[in-house]
């Protein structure tokens, strides 16, 4: 017979007002087994947690139910104050006659509350008899990170993880790291230099020990868990010896072909032998393939007798790497909505209507006009710029429904570096509302608007076309009701921030989950912001949602506290709410292999006793389960079960009430 | 045999519109299919009730379509005011079943799904025919004519029901000119409306909407304006008249996109109905020697 103690909190007035604590535990002492009741004010209290294991001792109990708040409040307290008097933590439940119970009910007569505690208790004593003792999962810890993404958020992260003193692989995709943030003139509000702040940031994550950086390189293969990943790294052929090349940049001088530059979104044009940019971090080109006539025709080879340390390699191939890694750090940033779907803009038709990256461009004294604004189509100067905010954002018919955040704040900031670098030029904003919430925001959308002069138009523009070496913007100014038409020189486009394109075949590739708009999803968006469903995978930056470089530089950081906090022991302990299978039942049909959205379920192959494999049945990987069920709910031959929440457990709950 | 598509030619292509009818029906035979009439039809109310308990504005369109559905599974218009109330209320009675219940007890009693395709002729020349084929079958190119294709609202908009192309920017029309020759002219006001209508009650927006959409394509340097619909025509043309009558002076023809097409494929100039005087393109044409 068990000897199972319960334990009714008032929770001052909370529970008590509408419940009849007493009488709750009076009721559950006629249940056999059931050999201690009693009810408290504070159950959670230092003193209330004393008590509870001074009785678990007193009367030698084998079980506790504590019937009190959530679970998600105070199960961890209870579990640990068992633990420490002797009994197995998972031999103490809670039932929560609180937050769905107490608090719902206003009978100050105390009946109804009364009455559905009682019913509550007593299915949580008949699930806790049949409850097992279960030990917690210790699973090895390997000291290891992988930052995806090499943009502020993945560099910070990088960075604060290495400084912790443990070893980090960061994977970028393009030639260099630096992500968005290297495109950038200045950053509001302070208007410091992006450039500046960035670099040395670059340079440090290249130069420490313990970050190793793979380029041009993109996530191929993901498997494991929590403290055991083992990642495949494509590093793409780069035709270029890394461990050879001087970055003397001698190949780039005398490469006679000539492409589109990415990294100046086609403002201008790059060799095809190039570094995105002079500060590229590592300092070592790569060959875009597609455009080389030696790759492609056998023709040309001019940086390969040019370069001195002979790092050319034009038979170079892509190369697998596998790392094992023991958390992973997913830091992919955002690109903007391709214009061209507004029509109404007549981006991509009208060469002096540009997005709001391609300014900063202009305005960068890296960037193709050396820093003076002068517009594409003919390099002149703009006398005035026409800035429209809101291009696909917060417009779910044609774009998305969200709002990106940043676009008030960089379009003022626009304004400002115009009218600094074009002194009677004049700005205008056309915006929908002024979203500049955060710390000195607010005070610098005034100051661009008071001080540097930006005509701030309250509408929607409905159309841009070109009028006699004009560009003709039509438009509502919804303040004054009328409509207006302004005659520019140039326009910029405040377009969408949205998720990499093939975010969401990374996602599937990790086994974490995603939004409709490809968006990362965080495991609690407040109280977990940084951590996703799958343990041992945590989120940094602009892969989560539009966020400025504050926010994503704090979320790296916030990461790599979380990754450090992982690597701090050698092991880490499991909850072992785990599913199970019953193996001589298992038919291996595979519909919980199929099912399962964490990848926790392998085949296994079940062997004689000559060690021949006889037949396959499915396994549950403990590290990588999450105790969900959905394989419990999935299984026709009912041969899986979760450990603690077992049908035997649930159907004897259910039968008492 | 020859393709049939059945074709719904609506009013105003009955009335005065003949030109725009006949022309397009000619042209088709040139391009190798027929536009078969519907046996039966009636108009088609020529505006789609923008309020959703306004059943009863959608009885006309959809007796046309349950009528039409038993002479196949498609129905081609030409006037954009027909495609548009057309389209829209098949999808109407393809997706809104409670909506399509009221219709079809309250008012044409003949069971009707929404099966349809309602196709404009401008995508059957794009989709069915193709315009590199419509370019092999010219021959009488109107070579450096400068025409300005107005589209006008209801070939677009709304464009998650109507979609005949890109609502913002839309290019179907000018590759259908540039396969007859012509140089498409690019000009701001293409999509904009012309006051529709408020040709009843309110001329004086008339005037300035249409007058703003010619003066916009003459100042991009169009010869001609080319149109789809007859509403876009008449409102255009009165709204020169007036302007006229004021000293205005706007002279640039005004015609139905099949009507060129139908120069192009070398038709007889008589049967397309060219109008006279300033609507008059032969002069033009002469003077350009084709």
């Amino acid at each position: 017979m068990s000897r199972i103690g319960v334990f009714v909190c008032q929770c001052g007035n909370n529970i008590a007002s509408t419940v009849n604590t007493k009488k709750v535990a009076d009721e559950m002492a006629k249940i056999p087994g059931v050999v201690y009741t009693g009810d408290y004010k504070f159950m959670c209290s230092s003193p209330g947690q004393e008590m509870l294991k001074e009785v678990v001792k007193e009367h030698k109990l084998d079980g506790v139910i504590v019937s009190a708040c959530s679970p998600h409040m105070h199960e961890k307290t209870f579990r640990k104050a068992c633990e420490s008097a002797g009994l197995n933590p998972f031999r103490c439940e809670i039932t929560n006659i609180r937050e769905q119970c107490s608090w719902v009910h206003h009978d100050k007569t105390k009946e109804v509350g009364t009455i559905k505690s009682i019913d509550l208790t007593r299915m949580t004593i008949e699930r806790l008899k049949r409850n097992r003792p279960l030990e917690k999962i210790n699973i090895p810890i390997k000291k290891k990170a992988l930052v995806i993404g090499g943009g502020i958020a993945g560099i910070q992260a990088a960075l604060d993880i290495a400084e912790g003193g443990r070893e980090v692989v960061l994977v970028e995709k393009e030639p260099s790291i630096g992500g968005n943030m290297a495109r950038l003139s200045e950053t509001f509000p302070t208007m410091d230099c992006s450039q500046c702040i960035l670099t040395p940031k670059m340079v440090e994550a290249e130069l420490h020990e313990n970050i190793t950086i793979h380029t041009w390189s993109e996530i191929e293969r993901v498997d494991g868990y929590i403290g055991n990943f083992t990642v495949q790294i494509r590093k793409k052929a780069k035709y270029v010896n890394e461990d050879l090349c001087t970055g003397c940049g001698e190949c780039i001088e005398k490469c006679p072909f000539k492409a589109d530059s990415e990294f100046e979104m086609a403002l201008n044009k790059r060799k095809v032998i190039y570094t995105p940019f002079p500060q590229s971090v590592p300092n070592i080109p790569v060959i875009d393939a597609s455009n080389c006539p030696k790759i492609q025709k056998d023709k040309c080879g001019a940086c390969a007798i040019v370069c001195g340390p002979k790092a050319i390699d034009f038979k170079q191939e892509d190369r697998i790497i596998t790392e094992e890694i023991g958390a992973i750090v997913v830091a992919t940033g955002y690109e903007l909505m391709p214009n061209t779907r507004f029509g109404e803009y007549g981006y991509g038709r009208i060469k002096d209507v540009i997005s709001g990256l391609q300014f900063e461009r202009l305005a960068s004294s890296s960037g193709p006009t050396g820093g003076e604004i002068r517009r594409p189509s003919d390099g002149e100067i703009p006398e005035s710029v026409v800035f429209i905010q809101c291009v696909g954002s917060r417009d779910e018919k044609k774009g998305v429904a969200y709002c990106s955040k940043i676009c008030c704040m960089y379009s003022a900031k626009h304004t400002m570096l115009y009218r600094h670098k074009v002194h009677d030029g004049q700005a205008y904003v056309f915006y929908m509302d002024i979203r500049s919430g955060g710390k000195r925001y607010d005070e610098f959308v005034r100051r661009a608007i008071e001080h540097d002069g930006a005509m701030y138009l309250r509408g929607r523009v409905s159309r841009v076309y070109e009028r006699g070496g004009k560009t003709i913007v039509q438009g509502a100014d919804t303040l004054s009701g009328t409509q207006v038409e302004i005659e520019a020189d140039m326009v910029v486009l405040a377009t969408a921030i949205v998720a990499r394109s093939g975010a969401d075949q990374l996602a599937q590739r990790l086994g974490i989950g995603y939004d409709k708009y490809s968006f990362y999803n965080e495991y609690h968006p407040k109280l977990r912001p940084v951590e996703t469903v799958t343990a041992g995978i945590f989120l940094a930056g602009t892969c989560v949602g539009p966020m400025d470089i504050p926010e994503s530089v704090s979320m790296g950081s916030a990461a790599a506290a979380k990754v450090l906090s992982l690597f701090s022991a050698d092991e880490m302990a499991r909850e072992p709410i785990t599913a199970f299978v019953n193996e001589p039942i298992c038919n291996a049909c595979w519909d919980c292999l199929n099912a399962c959205p964490y990848s926790a379920i392998e085949s296994k192959g079940v062997k004689d006793r000559k060690g021949n494999i006889v037949r396959w049945i499915a396994n549950v990987n403990d590290g990588v389960c999450q105790g969900c069920g959905v394989c419990v709910a999935a299984c026709r031959s009912k041969c899986i079960d979760l450990k603690g929440y077992t049908d035997e457990q649930v159907y004897a709950a259910i039968n008492a009430f | 045999m020859m393709m049939k598509i059945p074709y719904y030619p609506g009013c105003t292509l009955n009335t005065v519109a003949k030109g725009f009818d006949v022309s397009a029906r000619e042209s088709a035979l040139v391009l190798g299919f027929e536009l078969k009439e519907l046996d039966q039809w009636n108009c088609c109310g020529a505006s789609f009730p923008l309020t959703p308990d306004n059943v009863m504005g959608l009885a006309a369109p959809a007796k046309v379509l349950a009528n039409a559905s038993s002479e196949g599974d498609v129905v081609a218009t030409l006037c954009s005011v027909c495609y548009n109330v057309l389209k829209r209320t098949n999808k109407v009675m393809r997706d809104d079943r409670d909506r399509r219940r009221e219709v079809i007890s309250g008012f044409i009693e003949e069971e009707y799904e929404g099966g349809l395709d309602v196709v404009h002729f401008l995508e059957v020349l794009r989709d069915k025919v193709g315009f590199d084929r419509v370019r092999g079958a010219v021959k009488r190119p109107l070579k450096g004519i400068k025409a300005g294709a107005y589209y006008g609202c209801m070939l677009l908009r709304p464009f998650d029901d109507v979609g005949i192309d890109n609502a913002e920017a839309p290019v179907i029309f000018e590759d259908l000119l540039r396969a007859l020759g012509c140089e498409p002219v690019e000009f701001p006001n293409k999509i904009e409306c012309c006051g529709a209508h408020l040709a009843m009650g309110g001329e004086d927006i008339v005037t300035r909407l249409s007058s703003n959409v010619m003066a916009s394509a003459a100042g991009s340097g169009a010869e001609i304006i080319v149109t789809s619909c007859p509403l876009c025509q008449y409102n255009l043309v009165k709204s020169r008249e007036r302007m006229m009558e004021e000293g205005g002076d706007l002279r640039i023809p005004v015609l139905y996109f099949t009507q060129i097409l139908g120069l192009a494929l070398g038709q007889d100039e008589d049967i397309l109905e060219l109008g006279s005087g300033l609507h008059d393109i032969r002069p033009l044409l002469e003077e350009r020697g084709i």
